[in-house]
């Protein structure tokens, strides 16, 4: 049998199956506004709970999008210093982020997609439980028992439908942030162990320390360099003058200083 | 006749459309019992997308029950397969 058909077939049985349950028509309508009501509360719930994962992907990219920026400079640094192992080290973690980074884009997608929908079928559910509410005191102000039970059976087959299809889109939903949430919980857990670069773990950045240490033993063998300079310069007979080898030095500074001051007195004029 | 789409709501169509339809839907039928995933996803956008040019929105304070429903563009094969075996996917 048509597909379109059982569809409605089956949200149709669900509807009767209630119906029948109940005994005094006009209390059914009570009752099933009850359980409206509850669904609306329901589904803003969800909306929150969905907003709520989005969030916490959100704050999960930036977090690694920062890493990323932070392991591309890292790469930079360590070429610019001649050493293309860490540069290619730092690269490859980048490459991971970056995987990690578009798994959570889709994720962050899906669960906006989710909120939408949600949020649409809150106010559609909305409208038709206003509805509901209306034809419900109508019916109930107008009609005996018996002469109701028609009319009710519409209305609540009607809503009921609505409530099938948002509950289902409820549970869906439900579903989807759960299964986003393990996956949040790793990524967090991945950044607490260290295996995921993550921009706050210092001490645990071997990459950094490497550079930091290379920083450090450049300008050590910097200062060596220039130690050295002086001392061969002192055994000239001009380190006699002691500090005025530092004056000596300095004259050149604000000669130098000078050229582009002159520069732009000459724009000035 | 009220077609509704899951998960957007519920569209009047001519009853002139009934059997366009109906090729349609005989085309998800036979994708998803053949779980020919492919097939099913291109009947089931098909279906939607002459149910959305056909139909008009039906005003939201209107409680009637749909002649037909139709899963949403997200619902795939296996949900559709649960839904009509009725496993639980409506809840209460």
């Amino acid at each position: 049998m048509s597909v379109m058909k059982r569809f409605s077939m089956i949200f149709r049985a669900k509807a009767n199956k209630a119906l029948d349950r109940m005994e005094d028509p006009r209390e059914t309508l009570d009752y099933s506004y009850q359980t409206q009501l509850e669904l609306l509360q329901k589904v803003r719930r969800g909306v929150a709970d969905v907003a709520t994962s989005r969030k916490r992907v959100e704050l999960q990219m930036n977090s690694l999008e920062q890493s990323s920026n932070k392991l591309d400079k890292q790469a930079r640094d360590a070429l610019s210093a001649g050493r293309e192992d860490l540069a290619r080290e730092a690269l490859s973690r980048k490459s991971g982020v970056q995987g990690q980074l578009a798994d959570l884009n889709t994720q962050y997608t899906s669960l906006q997609g989710e909120e939408e929908k949600l949020t649409s079928a809150s106010q559609r559910l909305q409208a038709k439980v206003d509805a509901f509410r209306t034809k419900k005191e109508t019916i109930k102000a107008t009609y005996t028992a018996a002469e109701a039970q028609t009319r009710i059976n519409e209305a609540f087959t009607g809503i009921s439908e609505e409530m099938g299809d948002v509950g289902m889109a409820i549970q869906r939903a439900e579903d989807k942030t759960a299964q986003m949430q393990a996956r949040a919980g790793a990524i967090d857990e991945l950044m607490a162990s260290g295996a995921l670069d993550d921009v706050v773990s210092g001490p645990r950045d071997d990459i950094q320390a490497e550079l930091d240490r290379m920083g450090a033993s450049h300008d050590v063998d910097g200062q060596l360099e220039r130690m050295k300079a002086e001392l061969s310069q002192g055994s000239a007979p001009r380190q006699l003058e002691g500090s005025a080898g530092a004056s000596d030095g300095q004259p050149a500074q604000p000669a130098q200083a000078a050229q582009p001051a002159d520069h732009q007195a000459g724009e000035g004029q | 006749m009220i077609v509704r789409i899951l998960g957007e709501g519920q569209l009047e169509v001519d009853d002139s459309a009934a059997d366009e339809l109906n090729v349609l839907d005989a085309k998800l039928e036979a994708a998803v019992e053949k779980h020919d995933e492919a097939g099913y996803r291109a009947a089931r956008d098909a279906l939607l997308e002459r149910v959305r040019s056909l139909g008009t929105p039906v005003d939201v304070e209107v409680l009637e029950p749909s002649a037909l429903i139709l899963p949403q563009a997200d619902l795939t094969m296996d949900e559709v397969r649960k839904l009509l075996t009725d496993e639980g996917l409506i809840p209460g």
